[in-house]
C-alpha cells in the first residue's frame, strides 16, 4: 500500500501544467485533490514518472456567473459545493449531490474537475453536469477549448483530454425559470461509489427536461424517451416504467433482472422527486 | 527528495521527503508522531484523519509534499483544545473505546463535526462518521460520546451568548 516512486512537480500557471504534462517519453499524470489519485498511487495501479500538481492553479478556482451561465473552477472541491459556495441556480442539485460524495474528510479535497477528468462510470459529476448540460472547459498547449460534457466523457475512465490538457472549469447554462430536480442513488454504503445514481431535471412544467442514468453503463447515459415523458406531463406510474426500462435496455443492453430492476427503480424515484416539486 | 516546510501542529519544520510519501508515514516516521494511525491506506477506513488547514483530511490520501506551507494538526497538536478537551472527556464516559486503533481518527472526525455543526443528533452524528471505521464495532459508544460533547458544548454556548446579552 506504498506509491511507487515518481517524480513531482508544481504547476505554477497554466502553460506550465501543460508544458509539463505533455513531456515526451514519460507518464504524466495531473494531481488536484488526489482523492482518487491516491488510492490508485498507493495500490500501484496508477504507475506515473512524474506527478503534476495542478491544485495551486488560481484560474481553476474561478467562481462566477455570466448573464447565461454559471462559471465553475475545476479546483472546486465538493465541500465547497456542499457548502453553498456556487450561485445557486440549480435549486439546490449541486450541493444536494456534492454532500452525498465519499465522506466529509474526501469531499474536503476532492474537486469536481478531478471527478469529471478521471471519468469513473459511478462517479456523481459526470452525470450531473451531463443532466444540466455543462460544457468543459480545456486548456492544452494548443490553446483551450470547449465541449459538451456528453461528448467529453467518452466511456470507463476514458475522456477527450490529451496527455497536455486539463480542465480549467465548467459553464453550466443558467436556467430561466425555478430548476425542478430529482436525485436518487443506491449505495451499499454511504459514501461508497454507488452501484446506480438517477438525475432528473425539469425547467419549468410542459418545458425541457433531462434525465441521466449513472454508474449503470460505461458512462453516464441521457435517458431521452423518459425525459420526453416528463415533459408531456407522464403520471402513471406503469406507463413511466415501461419507458424507464425501455431507455435502460438500450443504454445498458446486458442488463440482468436485479440491476434492471435497480436502474428502473432510481430512475422512476428521480422522476418521481422533479413531479412532487 | 524534495524540501518540505510546513506548520506541524504550531511549529514551523523542514524537512527533505521523497514525492512519493504520504503525509501519514510523514508524520509517523519522520516525525515520529504516532497518534496517526495507519489502517487501510486507501482511504477507506479513516484512522489516519488530521486537519490540514483546519479542514479533515485523511493523511493516507495527500502526499506530504502536497502540504509545502500549508498548516497540518494532528491529535498530538490538540491536547489543549476546548472542544477536544469536552469530547475527550465523553470518550472516556461513554466508554468510546475498545482496541483504540480508530480513536485518533474518531476523535479528529468527531471534533470537525462539532466544528461544523451545533448540537449535532445521534442520526447527524452516524452520518458525518460513516467514513470512520471501527472494527470493534464499538460505535454507539463513539456516537453517544460525540452527541453528549456536542450538547455540552451547545449549553456552553447558549449560556455564554445569554450572558453576553445581559
Amino acid at each position: 500500500m506504498k506509491a511507487a516512486a515518481f517524480d513531482y512537480a508544481v504547476a505554477k500557471t497554466v502553460a506550465e501544467a501543460n508544458a509539463l504534462l505533455g513531456s515526451n517519453g514519460a507518464t504524466t499524470a495531473a494531481i488536484a485533490g488526489g482523492q482518487s489519485l491516491l488510492p490508485m498511487l498507493n495500490l500501484r495501479v496508477a504507475l506515473p514518472d512524474l506527478l503534476v500538481d495542478i491544485g495551486r492553479l488560481e484560474e481553476l478556482k474561478e467562481i462566477g456567473a455570466t448573464p447565461t451561465s454559471i462559471r465553475i473552477g475545476a479546483l472546486t472541491t465538493h465541500a465547497a459545493i456542499e457548502d453553498g459556495k456556487l450561485p445557486d441556480d440549480f435549486g439546490g442539485l449541486m450541493q444536494k449531490v456534492a454532500s452525498k460524495i465519499s465522506y466529509r474528510a474526501v469531499r474536503n479535497h476532492g474537486t469536481i474537475g478531478g471527478s469529471v477528468a478521471l471519468a469513473d462510470p459511478a462517479a456523481d459529476w459526470p452525470g450531473c453536469l451531463l443532466a444540466l448540460g455543462a460544457q468543459v472547459r480545456i486548456a492544452g498547449r494548443k490553446g483551450t477549448r470547449s465541449q459538451p460534457i456528453g461528448e467529453f466523457v467518452r466511456g470507463q475512465y476514458s475522456t477527450s483530454l490529451a496527455a497536455d490538457e486539463i480542465i480549467l472549469g465548467f459553464d453550466v447554462p443558467r436556467p430561466k425559470a425555478a430548476l425542478r430536480w430529482g436525485f436518487f442513488k443506491v449505495a451499499r454504503k454511504s459514501g461508497a461509489f454507488a452501484n446506480s445514481i438517477a438525475f432528473a431535471v425539469s425547467h419549468s412544467r410542459g418545458g425541457p427536461a433531462s434525465v441521466v442514468l449513472a454508474a449503470a453503463a460505461d458512462r453516464p447515459c441521457l435517458l431521452s424517451s423518459v425525459a420526453e415523458r416528463i415533459k408531456a406531463g407522464e403520471e402513471s406510474e406503469h406507463a413511466l416504467r415501461s419507458v424507464i426500462a425501455k431507455d435502460v435496455a438500450e443504454h445498458v443492453p446486458q442488463n440482468d433482472a436485479y440491476l434492471m430492476r435497480l436502474h428502473t427503480s432510481t430512475v422512476l424515484r428521480a422522476v418521481r422527486e422533479v413531479q412532487a416539486k | 527528495m524534495k524540501s518540505l516546510t510546513l506548520e506541524l501542529n504550531g511549529s514551523k519544520i523542514t524537512y527533505e521527503v521523497e514525492p512519493r510519501e504520504t503525509l501519514a508515514d510523514f508524520l509517523r516516521e519522520r516525525c515520529r508522531l504516532t497518534a496517526t494511525h495507519l489502517g487501510c491506506e486507501h482511504g477507506v477506513c479513516g484512522a489516519c484523519t488530521v486537519a490540514v488547514d483546519g479542514q479533515a483530511t485523511r493523511s493516507c490520501l495527500r502526499l506530504a509534499i502536497m502540504c509545502d506551507g500549508r498548516s497540518v494538526r494532528t491529535l498530538e497538536g490538540l491536547e489543549d483544545d476546548p472542544t477536544m478537551e469536552v469530547l475527550r472527556r465523553h470518550f472516556h464516559q461513554s466508554h468510546a473505546l475498545q482496541c483504540g486503533f480508530c480513536t485518533p481518527g474518531m476523535l479528529m472526525m468527531g471534533r470537525d463535526i462539532l466544528l461544523r455543526m451545533a448540537n449535532p443528533d445521534a442520526v447527524t452524528v452516524r452520518d458525518q462518521l460513516s467514513g470512520q471505521i471501527c472494527r470493534c464495532t464499538g460505535y454507539s459508544g463513539i456516537v453517544k460520546a460525540i452527541v453528549a460533547a456536542g450538547r455540552e458544548l451547545g449549553e456552553a454556548d447558549t449560556s455564554r451568548s445569554e450572558s453576553s446579552a445581559q
